[in-house]
């Protein structure tokens, strides 16, 4: 998801920083309101920001012959919602744009709505669709996080297509351009990712279910059978 | 435990997947895909400059820049390992 520094022509960098401003701004909103309500998820939220520093530093090598990175945002939009997600993604992609020269600055509005904003929404909506359908939570979590990682992605792939359409075949022909390189180098990552997380969330249930049922990730149902499931 | 059996299969046949990449690409260095993006772009639009130049830090070499990404990583893996261990060790003593 990492556009280059300088790689987003106007008017576009400007067009993601409209898209993105207004849900960092209710992310830090409900970030907020959050922990000040609720003081005992701040370990919590430390553990899903720390996730993120760590899957998004891995730089992991896949069948195509290129590398690419997880993203780690599909466990926290899982957890506090796509908004907050979004505040934490961006405290990441600050880092790696001020001080690797990886995204940047001017391409940080586009970087930030596709692994902060667009990945973790779809990783919400399908954790709480399939929660409601009853499915396996482990399965839920694990395809939840594997589908935000790839959707991120193949967003990256139509950010750079609308602002580079290619002379013949328009923003198609580019977006298939940049889906070739994203898409499948992509796909082993978001099954590891996937996995990784379903793991840590079972550590995550084992030591704090009261709060995953607090916000609402849980029934207290489910939580139960889960922990019971351990034993 | 049957979980962690599951994702141990999964990172084995990811090595596998790398194997396979390494084998069925021989001259690639595995660089970032964002790097062959850009390589997308001098295609469709050669004439393309970046117009901004990075004002945050540029690690001078490899080597920096896998420090740089080693901290973020260790400074992650820190907090999450010290707040499971935490709290596994609370709800250890309330028993």
């Amino acid at each position: 998801m990492h556009i280059f520094e300088g790689f987003l022509p106007s008017p576009w960098w400007q067009a993601w920083f409209v898209f993105s401003i207004p849900v960092i701004l209710y992310g830090m909103y409900r970030l907020n309101k959050l922990v000040n309500e609720r003081r005992e998820v701040v370990p919590l939220l430390a553990v899903a920001g720390a996730f993120i520093f760590v899957l998004s530093s891995l730089k992991l090598p896949s069948v195509t012959g290129s590398s690419s990175h997880p993203t780690g945002t599909g466990m926290a939009a899982i957890l506090f919602g796509p908004a907050i997600t979004a505040v934490l993604g961006l405290i990441v992609l600050l880092y790696q744009s001020l001080f690797l020269a990886h995204g940047g600055i001017t391409t940080l509005g586009a970087n930030v709505a596709s692994m902060g904003i667009i990945g973790p929404l779809v990783a919400y909506l399908f954790y709480r669709a399939a929660s409601r359908s009853g499915m396996n939570f482990y399965l839920n979590v694990f395809l939840a996080t594997a589908i935000a990682n790839w959707v991120t992605y193949v967003f990256t792939s139509l950010q750079l297509a609308l602002a580079f359409p290619a002379p013949e075949g328009g923003i198609l022909a580019s977006f298939l351009a940049f889906g070739a390189v994203f898409a499948t180098t992509q796909v082993p990552l978001a099954i590891m990712e996937g996995a990784l997380t379903a793991l840590i969330m079972k550590y995550v249930i084992q030591i704090k279910s009261d709060v995953l049922v607090d916000l609402k990730v849980l029934s207290i149902d489910k939580a139960t059978k889960l922990r019971e499931a351990m034993q | 435990m049957k979980l962690e059996y599951i994702v141990a299969i999964v990172v084995i046949l990811f090595a596998a997947q790398f194997f396979y990449g390494v084998a069925s690409n021989p001259d690639s260095e595995f660089g970032g895909a964002d790097g062959e993006a850009e390589d997308v772009i001098a295609e469709i639009n050669p004439d393309y400059e970046p117009w901004f130049g990075g004002i945050g830090f540029e690690p001078p070499g490899g080597e920096t820049e896998s420090l740089l990404f080693a901290l973020q990583a260790a400074f992650g893996a820190v907090v999450i390992g010290y707040t499971i261990g935490y709290y596994k060790g609370k709800g250890e003593k309330n028993k």
